[in-house]
């Protein structure tokens, strides 16, 4: 029974009306709009400069992940796991790659896990930054931006030399990271650490106790720790809210446990507060880089794990056996174990959790990523209401929701 | 103290020059100015937006091109730069930021997604966003990289030189807007 | 009643399968209709007419205290007749570390389920999508309307018998794609 998708037409949700005497003007935060950083659409009924209500309206970017894990075997899920929250998308990937070594049951080695915490870190960073300047730039404040900027670029350096790409990575493998870093790639991480400090306390010292940036960000958005908890918020939103909640603490994964670092805890749960909790954040993460590498034990740096892991090459063209791993790895042939697993990591946003359905098959009979962004997203109207206009798009901003991550 | 020194300037084009002038034909002067200062729309909708925010940024400065200016508001833009997947919800959207911008305009698709649906051949993705506007230069790549965008930029840079002034106005381009139903 | 338990549970997992299941079943007898460790969450299986008080009890259950709704999506399984869809909500228990999954099923032509927004306000959009992608009849939701897909979509996607691509899709052709 097939069912085409309707007809492409007016899909503007109309403002329910507030039945009261006052005389109410309807303002459409459109779906562009060049403050709102992705694709949302907010109609909000507006008295004066204050927000009355807010509706929000999503799924302009849904491009149906869900839908397309079923088709896909599991090696080629993982470029879908990028488009996710795209500021991160290794930690998407390597929390992707943790998922199907849970469900069989495979063991990776040290220095795969350091290797991968260094990446997930950096990303982290790349993360916070987007989002911290960003905020930055919605207060008019468009310096930092550019400053900021060029320390993504070093960072997607990194990446390039590991991976070959910059944003969106498949970076890491079922098993382990498709290679060793190299002389370069080390090069270069020295060289972040080392400079990187110095450019985040020069955007630290322009933003954080600027009396604009604090008159404006104080006491906007606010949300308390029991409302963020009600709406399953994690991350630093809920971090922000007062509550001390990190899934790289409560349940350690790729050796999070060896590593020495704080959680960086808000009170109000303003935009102020979410802001100082990221930067605080970015500090913490080279924390962890730092002792990443200085703690780097030797070995593999991938398991041993055949049907999933693809062989050298040399090994291809010469041995029979690593040439049909390669046959069935390529075509997504593989013989995967039944069962159902779920697996959080610590993205940029929050808890981001794979509940992965397997049946045997060549494909996962069902994949429901457990989004941070679209979850937290529906307090939204709630955190606004009652607001100004500016505080608002502060507030979106500030929440770092990505358009990705939201519709997936 | 000055030095006379001879610039060559490639962007300049053919005409008759002088002492204190130069003389072109008007399709030429206009060309230049409207290529060399472009008012770009940055329709970003996904990943590739953010490839176009490190575009922005310092180190591949777009500027340099013309382009410091981004406007946000359809009726004042030149370039619809259309970078990310285009879902059917969005898609009216598209088409109605297109219709609002005025003549003369061009549209650079930046991406796999923009340009034919990319990685997602799925129900609610627009396969391609010249099944509804006309696109002039399509940027393939999932992200590009930004120096495939400064490319891409330059090529509707070449295009909004050589235009002539009365290309819109011709039953050639009426005709490919009637294909898509816009007048 | 199915039980098993998976060879990688940890003994503290089993211990907290174990109460759980011990509470469920004292207070709720008959209507947990399945139990097990799926890896390191203890699984229980609910009947549908109970689940929102199952899920109320764990949630203010002064020992267990799942307050805090992880996700919550549906599943289409259209080869178990009479039990075709399942929803499976994942708790979390903060301070103590604990996770549980609870599941129910449901036939096709009885998809309404209770809400569970007036637990967790954060039920609110997962219903939706559990809606939109599935077709759950969530009585008692606010709002309940499409979230993701457009409004006037008059199928329910994520149901197996529809297919990934849009079904009006012309230029490719399918022997050219391997489909």
């Amino acid at each position: 029974m097939k069912g085409t998708s309707g007809n492409i037409g007016q899909t503007f949700a109309t403002a329910s009306q507030v039945t009261d005497q006052k005389d109410y003007s309807i303002l459409n935060l459109g779906p562009t709009h060049p403050a709102t950083h992705g694709i949302f659409q907010n109609i909000l009924t507006m008295d004066g400069e204050i927000i009355v209500k807010a509706e929000p309206t999503i799924g302009y970017i849904h491009r149906a992940f869900e839908k397309l894990a079923e088709r896909r075997p599991y090696n080629q899920i993982t470029p879908i796991t990028d488009r996710l929250n795209y500021c991160s998308s290794p930690i998407n990937n390597m929390g992707w790659h943790m998922t199907v070594e849970k469900l069989i049951g495979c063991e990776v080695p040290k220095r795969a896990q350091y290797l991968r915490v260094i990446i997930m870190e950096l990303s982290r960073i790349a993360d916070h930054i987007v989002c911290d300047t960003v905020i930055a730039v919605d207060t008019g404040a468009m310096t930092g931006f550019l400053y900021l900027f060029q320390w993504r670029e070093k960072i997607y350096e990194i990446f390039e030399e590991i991976c070959g790409a910059r944003l969106t990575t498949n970076i890491g493998r079922i098993g382990g990271m498709e290679r060793d870093f190299n002389e370069k790639a080390w090069n270069r991480i020295h060289a972040f650490l080392k400079e990187f400090p110095k450019a985040l306390s020069e955007f630290d010292k322009l933003v954080t106790r600027n009396r604009i940036f604090m008159d404006r960000t104080i006491n906007c958005g606010a949300i308390s720790a029991e409302n963020a908890l009600a709406y399953s918020f994690t991350g630093p939103n809920l971090r922000a809210a007062g509550v001390d909640y990190d899934v790289r603490v409560m349940s350690p994964y790729s050796s999070y446990e060896d590593f020495d670092f704080i959680i960086p805890v808000g009170t109000n749960g303003d935009t102020y507060d979410r802001y100082m909790v990221r930067m605080e954040e970015m500090w913490q993460s080279m924390r962890i880089i730092e002792q990443a590498i200085k703690n780097m034990p030797d070995g593999q740096y991938h398991a041993e794990v055949p049907e999933f892991y693809l062989p050298p090459k040399e090994d291809v063209y010469s041995k029979m056996e690593a040439l049909i791993y390669q046959f069935k790895i390529v075509m997504g042939e593989t013989d995967v174990p039944k069962g159902e697993v779920y697996h959080a990591v610590e993205g940029g946003n929050g808890e981001l959790g794979y509940y992965l359905i397997s049946d045997g098959g060549r494909t996962p009979y069902r994949l429901h990523m457990r989004r941070p962004c679209f979850i937290y997203y529906q307090a939204y109207s709630s955190m606004i209401e009652g607001g100004m206009l500016s505080d608002a798009i502060l507030t979106m901003s500030s929440m770092n929701a990505i358009a990705g991550e939201l519709d997936a | 103290m000055t030095t006379n020194v001879d610039i060559k300037s490639e962007y300049k084009p053919e005409g008759l020059e002088g002492q204190g002038f130069f003389a072109t034909s008007l399709d030429k002067a206009v060309g230049l100015a409207r290529a060399n200062s472009l008012w770009p729309l940055p329709f970003a909708t996904s990943c590739c937006g953010i490839e176009f925010m490190a575009t922005m940024a310092s180190h591949y400065d777009l500027s340099r091109f013309g382009m410091e200016r981004l406007s946000f508001s359809p009726r004042q833009a030149d370039l619809l730069m259309v970078m990310g997947t285009i879902s059917k919800k969005m898609a009216p959207i598209l088409r109605q930021v297109y219709e609002q911008m005025a003549e003369p305009k061009w549209v650079l698709s930046m991406g796999a997604c923009a340009s034919s649906g990319g990685i997602f051949d799925t129900y609610s993705v627009l396969q391609g966003i010249d099944r509804i506007i006309p696109v002039d230069v399509y940027i393939p790549g999932c992200p590009p990289r930004p120096e495939q965008v400064l490319d891409g930029i330059m090529k509707i840079q070449e295009l909004a030189k050589n235009e002539g002034r009365s290309r819109r106005t011709s039953p050639e381009y009426k005709a490919m807007l009637a294909k898509y139903g816009l007048e | 009643m199915h039980h098993e338990i998976h060879p990688s549970a940890s003994p503290a997992t089993v211990e907290l399968h174990n109460q759980i299941k011990d509470a469920l079943i004292q207070s709720f007898e008959n209507d947990i209709t399945g139990s097990q460790i799926d890896y390191d969450f203890p699984v229980f299986s609910v009947a549908k007419s109970r689940i929102h008080d199952v899920l109320e009890f764990l949630k203010n259950h002064n020992e267990f205290e799942f307050t805090f709704l992880t996700t919550m999506c549906g599943v289409h399984y259209p080869d178990n007749a009479g039990q075709e869809f399942a929803l499976v909500y994942q708790l979390h228990n903060m301070q103590k570390n604990w996770r549980v999954r609870i599941k129910t099923f449901m036939a096709t032509n009885d998809l309404n389920v209770p809400t569970a927004t007036d637990l967790w306000l954060g039920a609110n959009w997962m219903e939706r999508e559990a809606f939109d992608f599935y077709g759950f009849r969530f009585t008692g939701h606010p709002d309940l309307r499409r979230i993701l897909n457009m409004d006037e979509m008059n199928y329910h996607p994520l149901r197996k018998e529809y297919a990934l691509e849009d079904a009006g899709r012309d230029d490719k052709q399918d022997k050219y794609f391997g489909r």
